[in-house]
């Protein structure tokens, strides 16, 4: 070996944060606010962390939350393996681990400057989403409409409620929202996602157009939107993928040469031309 | 770096000297096979041996590693090896491959247990005395290998060369006696060994250029070889189990007695294997057998080059040829077949 190395930072090691606020939003969404216990956490929009609790094992989680807001970062964390159910049961002043944050693919905040934004959010993709809106709306000034469409399941998975009510009443944000199955009460629309795309078509103009949801949704999402002529480098891709390490070794995050992890988890899709499995 | 005459009957007296001091991993009959495991004797060192069952990778990056241990509520404490250790017998092809390996392990984020366990390492390696069954070294370049080692033994008949290649390499020299320079008759020898082992260690014959297989890939991605090949993979991840350059894991958490305490250990795992890409709540981002059989040849012939300089991540040590039961993981078969099918111009 020519090399040694004279500085051995263990990248699988945790730091320990605190779970200062915990509420379950939905039958599924657990919402946590965490604390970093020393240090300082800093963090783009878009970028993820690795979560563990001891004994159960480590999952990698989207920050949901703005980095303007300097104090606490936010995850929502869907119960759906032994991680995330770990999480779920997690309780006031327990202490997780936390790796990162990691994703050098994070949302491009310098690029998408003076430009128009759509974000298109299937179920629980509102949560990585909602970390780049809510820093839009914190950097107002600096971007230009703003455009959120939403579609859930059914009304009882919606969550985030009173933000988005927010959102849809303020001026400088454009917010629609559908949900595939409707009840009785609800009075707004109805179907997938895909259905409000026609309806911005104007705002999709010159747009960058941001995608996050379940796997199955982005094939037509992206057929709506190359039907409504959006240039490939306008439109970015956050991607999901089973992930151990988080920096780029385990090999599990791979589609075709990029890693979901150090290349992403935000992808511009013209950049995956070369990575048929990403979609 | 200097060339010396060792006297074979010297040397073991040698490796025996070694075997009192530290812990010496060696070369040595299984039955009727061979495989790296600590050496107790000299005598039981096999350097005419064909090939190992498992790569010394295993010593790098062993099968099952505990990465940390943690208290509940205190925190995450990192283990990392510090025995040092010598490991005697290493052949050209899987030196390649821990050189590729230690590119993977030291760029980008640093991975600290295998780096630390690497630098611990002193490795005598061996060139090829006894062929093997499926290898073809010779076509992936790596017959001979020039770097790596601290220490490079060549039986030229009646001794061995050893080229000093490292300081880790001089300071293990040093304890042996009756090393002469080597001659140029020696030396001599040694180019023969070398020359005769780029087509001795050639069972199978890639027809074309290892540097032509990225390229090759690149028009590859639809063939229906993949399917083909496919069709009798039993998904069972014995190719990715013996392969030298095969470096994915997984991680898991363990809990001890008290319920308080635990390890989280990393092991092996193989993207032949189902479920290998399928995430909590069942889907599976790479469900079909033909994407993983796909997926692991595009890795050695192009995504892996690709981050570490261009090298090929398959060295020619036949082990998956050996161990895959329907016959299939032959990568020589498929990029011939490629070869044939598409041209590489």
């Amino acid at each position: 070996m020519s090399k040694s190395s004279t500085i051995e930072k263990d990248i699988y090691l945790p730091q320990l944060a605190t779970v200062e606020k915990r509420r379950l939003m939905n039958a599924t969404e657990m919402y946590l606010r965490l604390t970093i216990d020393e240090g300082i956490f800093d963090y783009a929009p878009g970028q993820f962390v690795e979560v563990s609790v001891p004994g159960i094992g480590e999952a990698p989680i989207t920050i949901s939350s703005s980095p303007t807001q300097k104090d606490y970062f936010e995850l929502v964390v869907r119960r759906i393996g032994n991680v995330t159910n770990a999480i779920h049961r997690l309780r006031l002043g327990d202490k997780v681990g936390i790796r990162g944050p990691y994703g050098n693919g994070a949302y491009p905040v310098e690029e998408a400057k003076g430009r128009n934004l759509v974000f298109i959010c299937g179920g629980i993709g509102l949560v990585p989403q909602r970390s780049f809106v809510n820093y839009v709306l914190d950097n107002r000034d600096d971007y230009g409409d703003i455009t959120v469409l939403l579609g859930t399941k059914c009304m009882a998975q919606r969550f985030f409620q009173s933000e988005l009510d927010g959102w849809s009443h303020r001026k400088d944000i454009h917010f629609m929202e559908t949900v595939d199955e409707a009840d009785d009460c609800w009075q707004g629309n109805v179907g997938v996602v895909t259905t409000l795309i026609p309806k911005i078509e104007r705002e999709l103009t010159s747009a960058l157009v941001f995608i996050c949801g379940p796997p199955v949704m982005y094939k037509f999402v992206l057929l709506a939107l190359n039907e409504a002529k959006v240039p490939r480098e306008n439109i970015f891709l956050n991607l999901e993928r089973k992930m151990k390490c988080g920096v780029g070794k385990c090999g599990h995050c791979q589609m075709n040469n990029l890693y979901v992890c150090i290349d992403g988890p935000v992808f511009r899709y013209s950049d995956l031309a070369v990575a048929p499995e990403a979609i | 770096m200097s060339v010396k005459r060792i006297n074979k009957d010297i040397f073991t007296s040698f490796i025996d000297k070694l075997i009192k001091g530290q812990n010496v991993i060696g070369v040595q009959a299984t039955g009727d096979r061979f495989d790296f495991a600590p050496l107790d004797s000299a005598k039981d060192l096999r350097l005419d041996y064909d090939h190992t069952l498992q790569p010394p990778k295993k010593y790098f990056l062993p099968s099952v590693e505990t990465l940390l241990t943690y208290d509940i509520g205190a925190g995450y404490k990192s283990v990392l090896d510090d025995a040092k250790f010598i490991i005697i017998g290493v052949h050209p092809y899987d030196m390649v491959a821990i050189n590729q390996m230690d590119r993977i392990f030291s760029q980008d984020n640093y991975d600290a247990h295998y780096m630390r366990r690497r630098n611990n390492a002193t490795i005598i390696a061996s060139d090829v005395v006894t062929p093997s069954k499926n290898v073809f070294a010779g076509s992936m370049g790596t017959a001979v290998v020039k770097e790596g080692f601290d220490i490079l033994i060549t039986d030229i008949g009646d001794a061995y060369l050893a080229e000093i290649a490292s300081k880790k390499g001089q300071e293990l020299a040093a304890k042996a006696d009756g090393l002469v320079a080597a001659t140029k008759s020696d030396l001599k020898k040694r180019q023969d060994v070398w020359a005769e082992n780029q087509s001795r260690l050639n069972k199978h014959q890639l027809k074309c250029k290892p540097c032509d297989i990225p390229r090759l890939l690149d028009k590859a991605y639809n063939h229906p070889v993949w399917q083909e090949k496919a069709e009798t993979c039993f998904s069972c991840g014995s190719c990715n189990l013996v392969c030298p350059t095969c470096y994915c894991f997984n991680v898991q958490d363990y809990v001890n007695w008290d319920m308080k305490s635990g390890s989280r250990d990393r092991a092996w795992d193989g993207c032949l294997l189902d479920g290998f890409a399928k995430v909590a709540g069942g889907h599976d981002f790479r469900k079909n057998r033909a994407d993983r059989f796909r997926h692991r040849l595009y890795r050695k012939g192009k995504y892996v080059p690709a981050k570490i300089g261009g090298e090929i991540a398959c060295v020619g040590c036949g082990r998956c040829i050996d161990a895959c039961l329907p016959d299939i993981a032959n990568p020589v078969n498929v990029y011939n077949r490629l070869v044939e099918d598409l041209g590489i111009k």
